[in-house]
């Protein structure tokens, strides 16, 4: 079997089992893999960014906590909302506040770009703690999760566990094959091309400012379904949905999947959710183990896991071909 | 506002400001000249803090608990770039804000084992413990105007360091071109480590002297690590001057916008920076 063969092969086993995980799994795990799926939708978003453009952000929840309002804002109280109505306004509210800030942080480049996509994260978070405008630094309950609803017809509501599953994978793997489609097309290749050479695909004459904010704008809008997912998913939204330290961690399940890579990302969401799940059931002081790991990823993976199993397929291809 | 109120405001905000100034230089530093991104920047500042809970009450004073912590402070710089910094140099600027997000994990953990998590006060030097009269009912803080005065003497030695000696003339070249100044004989490696440190002991000494102001709390270092990061960038990356005039900025829209408008004061400080960029996006002093 050749390499991509093996890694197709890989792919298609793990897709088979999360479609069957609800049934064998606890009502526990089924919950923690869909948290987990939601994050994975988050982590392919940024790896857009930071594995496809080069364009490292440390702002990314940004969008992902924005959404998560915007759907709690939009409830009401004891009643289901519709997720006809409130998950467009979430993604358009996401995909606009990331046009106006990408407008504004693509100026910058490098260590700027860095700092200041955190920034503008950090202005949304003071917004939201600050003032009254979502709850404060309490944040907002989401008594009843949304369910479908067209003019009165009600084909599934999201209330139950497994329904809430399978939308989310479906919803996932709708991610990872539009990001897919979209890497593939001109537009992709050019976001490739910005991040190998920006300099030379501006001199081949490509508006690279454009082909970044929409980027940009692409990452912030999916961001935005997955912190749509996870608010839903939560029952509450605060400011915390928004801090750094969620924009810190999407970035690591991206570089310990393997940035540059769709499966990575995926990969590192479930890699780094499940580690945490493990080191919080050992010790009160996990996050001990979770900084010394992430410490380990970087000095020995430079690659994330996902270059790991790749390095590993290789190696085998190559062990074949001697045998042969 | 009248007059008093608005003189006790003001040096708040230049307190603020240059307590701001004594982390941000050091973070501008290794920016600047080892091109490192520091997330764990606040938790230096959160060790300083700390450290000076623990040493006050071991020998009842701070002036000593300063200076038994900043010795530790250096030696604790220096192992840590020896042991992880060094590896990062050659690394994309990803994985260096990857593994300083990791040690911010390790050593808030780290505080928790040692110190737990409960919120510390760490009492005034009896010598500076009292107020000076304004007004009949204002009154302000004789250790706040210590800790402005310590910082400005910092700041001076800072200038005096950079532009006027030998080593400082190496950090500047270093800054400005990192492979010549190798070529030409410095040996850049002992720079970065004595940078790293000075950096260190810097923020640990902002933290030593805020205590007693500030309370010592979990955390703390993370609200005002992303502060950190806002004046560097307004000052413009590796510039010192720039620094202090952002920290000074930085200080007066804080202290002023939680008394004009206390809703939007979290906000007043980002709102800056992103004017700031838009002007000007590689910061006030930065090179092109």
């Amino acid at each position: 079997m050749n390499h991509t063969l093996w890694m197709r092969s890989l792919l298609a086993a793990c897709v088979a089992v999360l479609l069957l995980f609800p049934l064998a799994g606890s009502v526990y795990y089924t919950q923690l893999f869909t948290k987990i799926m939601m994050l994975s939708i988050f982590a392919m978003s940024l790896d857009l960014l930071v594995g496809y453009t080069g364009l490292v952000s440390l702002g990314h929840a940004a969008f992902f906590g924005l959404a998560g309002y915007v759907l709690a804002l939009m409830s009401p109280q004891y009643a289901a909302a519709n997720l006809l109505t409130t998950l467009p306004a979430a993604l358009a509210a996401s995909a606009l506040v990331a046009l106006a800030i990408g407008l504004l942080v693509l100026r910058t480049s490098g260590i700027y770009f860095i700092m200041v996509t955190l920034a503008f994260a950090q202005m949304l978070y003071y917004l939201f703690h600050d003032t009254k405008l979502g709850g404060g630094s309490d944040g907002i309950y989401i008594y009843v999760k949304p369910a479908l609803s067209i003019w009165g017809w009600v084909p599934f509501t999201l209330e139950s566990k497994v329904v809430l599953y399978y939308f989310t994978l479906a919803l996932m793997l709708a991610v990872y094959a539009l990001l897919r489609a979209v890497l593939r097309s001109t537009f992709g290749r050019a976001l490739q091309g910005i991040k190998a050479n920006e300099q030379r695909m501006r001199s081949l004459g490509f508006a690279t400012f454009r082909y970044k904010l929409a980027a940009f704008v692409l990452a912030g809008t999916l961001a935005g379904l997955s912190g749509y997912l996870a608010a839903m998913q939560f029952g509450f939204v605060n400011p915390e949905i928004l801090s750094w330290h969620q924009s810190g961690n999407v970035l690591m399940m991206v570089i310990l999947g393997g940035m540059g890579s769709l499966a990575g990302p995926v990969l590192g969401a479930f890699a780094f959710t499940l580690l945490q799940d493990l080191f919080e059931s050992l010790t009160k002081h996990w996050q001990l183990l979770l900084g010394g790991f992430i410490v380990l990823v970087v000095l020995v993976l430079p690659r994330g896991l996902f270059g790991l199993f790749e390095y590993l397929a290789t190696l085998r291809g190559r062990r074949r071909g001697h045998d042969d | 506002m009248d007059f008093y109120s608005f003189l006790i405001q003001l040096l708040n905000a230049v307190q603020y400001g240059l307590l701001l100034f004594l982390l941000a230089s050091g973070l501008t530093l290794i920016f600047g000249i080892m091109g490192i991104i520091n997330l764990a920047h606040g938790s230096f500042y959160m060790i300083g803090a700390y450290l000076a809970f623990s040493l006050t009450a071991l020998t009842g004073n701070l002036w000593t608990a300063i200076l038994l912590g900043l010795p530790l402070s250096v030696v604790f710089g220096v192992v840590l770039e020896w042991l992880l910094m060094r590896r990062l140099y050659a690394r994309d600027h990803l994985d260096q804000v990857l593994l300083t997000y990791g040690l911010i994990l390790v050593f808030e953990e780290m505080r928790s084992v040692v110190w737990g998590n409960d919120v510390h006060s760490v009492p005034i030097p009896k010598l500076v413990d009292f107020s000076i009269p304004l007004t009949e009912n204002l009154s302000y803080q004789a250790y706040r105007l210590v800790i402005s005065a310590v910082c400005l003497v910092i700041a001076g030695a800072m200038y005096w360091l950079i532009q006027r000696t030998r080593l400082g003339m190496m950090i500047r070249a270093g800054a400005s071109n990192r492979e010549m100044a190798q070529s030409l004989g410095i040996n850049v490696r002992l720079l970065f480590s004595l940078v790293f440190a000075l950096g260190v002991a810097l923020a640990a000494f902002a933290g030593m002297l805020a205590a007693p102001v500030s309370a010592v709390f979990p955390n703390m270092g993370g609200h005002i690590l992303i502060i950190c990061f806002v004046v560097v960038v307004i000052g413009g990356i590796g510039s010192v001057r720039g620094a202090m005039v952002a920290a000074l900025m930085i200080g007066l829209a804080d202290t002023f916008g939680k008394v004009l408008l206390p809703e939007a004061a979290g906000i007043a400080v980002y709102l800056l920076m992103a004017l700031v960029l838009l002007w000007r996006p590689q910061g006030l002093f930065g090179r092109q």
